[in-house]
């Protein structure tokens, strides 16, 4: 049955019929509305919510929940995520789930309240210490909000790593039909792992600290075979017409949107444009990309930023043709006329050389 | 012969790293024969901090989850919140707790989680070569106050005790000593009590344990004793500074079991 | 007698539990063990009145100490 839901709620109730019974968060905007549903519902269904005296200690909860076997998640933008950090390396480094959700506004610093994709190096690239990588999904409509929540739990639990979602502000506030899926029992998860068991058997520590060079390379190595095997099965892209496309937008949630426009209204004009909408930054789509522009002779990256997600889409296919980048932030959404613009400009400027 | 004296069986046999004559060694040993006497080894989860005794879990025979510095009553929130029925404590120092970790201790305290928190004061960073601690007395030499630490620039030392005993979710708030035998006994009883007060439901329990770092402070281990009666006593008394049971409103009442407490946390 | 043993190889010749020792029965020896601290001996067994004042004070646990039962 499909309701309609405002983006950050369908987050919270997709988590709670994920099984999610932990929550410690934050208030920041634009995510309240996330902690807030949280505190409303997760009691009732027999879950913890917490409301943290910072972003920082409740990265830390989520931590020790997590450590605990607990299918937990926080919630916040990108000062509270900068905030997060330290945590986050803690976390993949104790190899322990955890799903964290960045509802991305304007910055840097205080920034702004409005919609932004400014965070992608920081969601994608770490920002905390030491050689690991984040999990990134990011959905580009409400029904998207919904079901990346659970993969992110999935994701999570399948390779012991924490994951984040990645959606700008406007998909937080916009309200659009959701078909939730049925609720499931997420107590049969395998976390015999876990601290707390209980049965004598087996002392449990979790721990990212190793002193010993040659066995911290080892753990390293460990982790990005990790990486490595995500990489190869977890890798998710949408592609729209570009089949046939001779220019191919690169762009992701609420910019892959208005890029979808912008196809559409320059197919009515002719144009041959497609979209490879990356629903993973990380692992970024670098094959479905190639594929892509595999008989494109342009490609253009499309940001609410200036210019993050381009550099992926440079390393993987900007020897192959050119990548060039169009972009707005500040909490500035670009419209379908701009980007039909700058991608016809480009392409006369392409063909009059 | 009857046994009167033997390591305590919740310690595992890793040879302790610390410093001749440093308190940590007494302190993990006061925990181990508290947690033998409780019977709780295998329901404890330690909730290791960073300093000297970052490799705690690897002497305490318990469960135990690496927290960042600082951040150790926001991950034993974690883990008391998701394992209510296991006894959940953090071991830290005073760097960790009352500089990095202030905000997190205060607020594990005020929402009187049901965790145990053993607090090692010591004044000063020892692991990372003796730097200015917000312990340090007005006047000690460090190696971030090498002309001794100057009010005017640097401020004075932090009562942590005294502090979040003005929070009304602090429970049981007591700071000992170990530098001899008679407060060796009167610190396990404190310890002690903080642990059972878990087990009871009690709430937020806290035990600052004034504790020797003779390598940084530059003295022979026992000359420690004396470092402590005329440096740290003046400055940081010892005593009971909260010591009270919830009643039913939440409000706190002295020396009365409120209905149903015990149950109520876990 | 009472007995009080010392595993020498944890001792790291602190000197508390000599400090600690109401009868003055314990002392730094002279002989070295694997860490090269001089470990803590005792001096004389049967002065011993098993308070274990030198095992609690030490941090290295060393000492255990037994103390002789009364046969009824």
């Amino acid at each position: 049955m499909k309701v309609l839901k405002k983006g950050n709620e369908a987050i919270g109730e997709a988590a709670i019929r994920a099984g999610c019974r932990y929550f410690f968060g934050y208030p920041i905007t634009p995510q309240n509305e996330i902690p807030e549903y949280m505190a409303k519902m997760l009691p009732s269904a027999g879950g913890v919510f917490l409301q943290a005296e910072s972003e920082l200690a409740a990265i830390n909860m989520v931590y020790g929940a997590a450590a605990a076997g607990a299918r937990v998640m926080t919630s916040s933008s990108g000062p509270g995520i900068s905030l997060k950090q330290e945590g986050i390396s803690f976390l993949a480094g104790a190899e322990l789930p955890c799903l964290i959700v960045d509802v991305m506004r304007s910055g840097p610093g205080l920034g702004g309240i409005l919609p932004s994709q400014a965070d992608y190096f920081q969601a994608t690239r770490g920002g905390g210490h030491g050689d690991y990588r984040t999990v990134v999904y990011a959905p580009a409509s409400v029904q998207e909000m919904a079901d990346l929540v659970g993969k992110s739990f999935e994701t999570a639990d399948r390779y012991r790593t924490p994951v984040l979602l990645a959606a700008d502000g406007s998909l937080g506030q916009m309200m659009e039909q959701v078909e939730f899926p049925e609720p499931i029992d997420a107590s049969s998860r395998d976390t015999s792992w876990a601290v707390g068991q209980g049965d004598g058997k087996s002392r449990k520590v979790l721990s990212s600290l190793n002193l010993d060079a040659k066995s911290m390379e080892r753990h390293n190595l460990d982790l990005q075979a990790k990486y490595d095997k995500i990489k190869e099965c977890e890798t998710m892209a949408e592609h729209y017409y570009t089949e046939d496309a001779e220019a191919v937008l690169v762009a992701y949630g609420m910019a892959a949107r208005i890029c979808k426009g912008a196809v559409d209204e320059l197919r009515a004009e002719g144009i041959r444009a497609g979209l490879l909408r990356p629903i993973t930054l990380f692992p970024f789509p670098e094959r479905e990309l190639k594929e892509a522009v595999r008989n494109a002779g342009l490609a253009l990256a499309v940001e609410m930023s200036l210019g993050q997600m381009v550099e992926d889409v440079r390393l993987a296919v900007g020897c192959i043709l050119p990548v060039e980048f169009y972009g707005r932030t500040g909490g500035v959404v670009p419209t379908v006329k701009e980007i039909s613009g700058v991608l016809k400009d480009l392409m006369k400027r392409g063909a009059d050389k | 012969m009857t046994v009167v004296f033997d390591r305590p069986k919740s310690l595992t046999d890793k040879k302790f790293h610390y410093c001749p004559g440093c308190h940590h060694g007494i302190i993990h040993r006061l925990i181990a024969e508290v947690i033998d006497e409780l019977g709780i080894q295998y329901r404890t989860i330690l909730v290791g901090c960073v300093g000297c005794s970052v490799f705690i879990t690897d002497y305490l025979d318990v469960d135990g989850v690496q927290s960042a510095h600082g951040r150790g009553p926001a991950v034993a929130t974690g883990v008391k919140r998701t394992r209510p029925d296991h006894i959940v404590f953090t071991y830290q120092g005073d760097g960790d707790l009352a500089a990095i970790g202030t905000c997190e201790i205060v607020h594990a305290a005020a929402r009187s989680e049901n965790i145990t928190v053993i607090f090692v004061n010591n004044t000063t960073y020892g692991m990372t070569g003796g730097q200015m601690a917000p312990t340090t007395v007005v006047g000690q030499v460090t190696t971030t106050t090498p002309e001794g630490r100057d009010a005017r620039r640097c401020g004075y030392p932090v009562r942590i005790s005294e502090m979040l005993a003005t929070l009304e979710g602090a429970r049981f708030i007591q700071r000992v000593a170990v530098f001899d035998p008679k407060m060796v006994r009167e610190a396990r009883k404190a310890i002690l009590k903080a642990f059972k007060n878990q087990m009871d439901g009690v709430g937020f329990s806290l035990v600052e344990v004034l504790s020797a770092c003779p390598t940084n402070w530059g003295i022979k281990p026992t000359e420690s004793a004396d470092w402590i009666r005329e440096n740290m006593l003046p400055i940081f008394p010892l005593g009971v500074f909260k010591d009270v049971q919830p009643d039913v409103s939440g409000q706190a009442l002295s020396g009365q079991a409120a209905p149903g407490a015990a149950g109520e946390r876990g | 007698m009472n007995r009080v043993t010392f595993n020498k190889e944890l001792c790291k010749g602190c000197g508390l539990c000599v400090q600690a020792c109401p009868k003055k029965i314990l002392r730094l020896g002279d002989s070295i063990n694997s860490m090269a601290y001089n470990y803590a001996v005792i001096t004389d067994m049967e002065a011993c009145i098993g308070c274990a004042s030198c095992a609690m004070m030490c941090p290295d646990t060393v000492i255990k100490v037994e103390k002789e039962v009364d046969d009824e």
